[in-house]
């Protein structure tokens, strides 16, 4: 799994490809919380295009990630899931706790 | 299920590394059975998320330690229905899981963690759990539809 950063004013857009598994999801947590916690970035966006699959510890990671969101008034935006990353959410019943957008154009809009 | 075929048999070490070429193999397995793709996701996912239960609690995430995953078709025959089945049992010889856990969470109930053995659950028929003398024995059960067998037909009829 890899993950970069692009950042836009008050953005920070995380690329994220591979699988979130039990191997990596710490690594998405760990980048995830400190961008609200540390970073202070209003607005984060998770790039989920190259995603492939998404167990529930990345699930877990996701969720941390939206309460730390919360916690400090910023936001937590999901783009381009793939069917398998929606599935997982959607089994998880967490689809409509999050922000969830088909492109980086409208998320980015949002 | 009066017959029991196996189909693939895993030595795993307990490194999360090995999940991904764990899951492509159930996932070609289990599209080779016959199983829908929604069921070749969950099963998938279901023996993913059990494999990461044992990596983690079972072992501390120490990751040498064996796991055995023994995959295998079951088949039973009652009068022209035939009704398949594919089993999955993971082994390992950990700490044994604490039944209390094995229900998993609510849904409702939003926060990190617990969500794993949802995923199994959603997934299967079957979810059978054993522990005895430091071996520890989840068995799954997913069933195909039952399928009409047509009669064979003798000579000269």
């Amino acid at each position: 799994m890899q993950i970069s950063t692009r950042r836009f004013d008050k953005t920070a857009i995380l690329d994220i490809s591979g699988d979130i598994d039990l191997g990596h999801s710490t690594e998405v947590r760990r980048m995830v919380l400190a961008e609200f916690r540390e970073k202070k970035t209003p607005r984060v966006i998770l790039n989920l295009h190259d995603v492939n699959y998404i167990d529930s510890s990345g699930v877990a990671s996701l969720v941390e990630g939206l309460k730390a969101s919360r916690d400090v008034g910023s936001r937590l935006i999901l783009f381009g899931l793939s069917p398998v990353a929606h599935e997982v959410l959607q089994i998880s019943r967490l689809l409509k706790m999050f922000e969830i957008y088909d492109t980086e154009d409208m998320a980015l809009q949002a | 299920m009066n017959r029991k075929g196996l189909l693939l048999r895993l030595e795993l070490p307990s490194d999360p590394e090995i999940l991904c070429v764990v899951r492509s193999a159930v996932m070609r397995l289990t599209e080779e059975m016959g199983f829908s793709s929604e069921e070749c996701r969950g099963l998938t996912r279901a023996v993913d998320e059990a494999l990461a239960n044992i990596i983690r609690h079972a072992y501390d995430g120490r990751p040498d330690q064996p796991i055995e995953l023994l995959c295998s078709r079951l088949q039973d025959r009652s009068g022209n229905m035939q009704r398949a089945a594919l089993e999955l049992v993971l082994v390992d010889h950990g700490t044994a899981a604490d039944r209390k856990k094995l229900c998993g969470r609510s849904f409702d109930d939003v926060r990190p963690g617990g969500l794993g053995m949802h995923f199994i659950k959603d997934a299967v028929d079957v979810m059978e759990y054993t522990s005895h003398a430091r071996e520890n024995r989840l068995r799954l059960v997913k069933y195909l539809p039952e399928a009409k067998v047509e009669p064979k037909m003798g000579k000269g009829e």
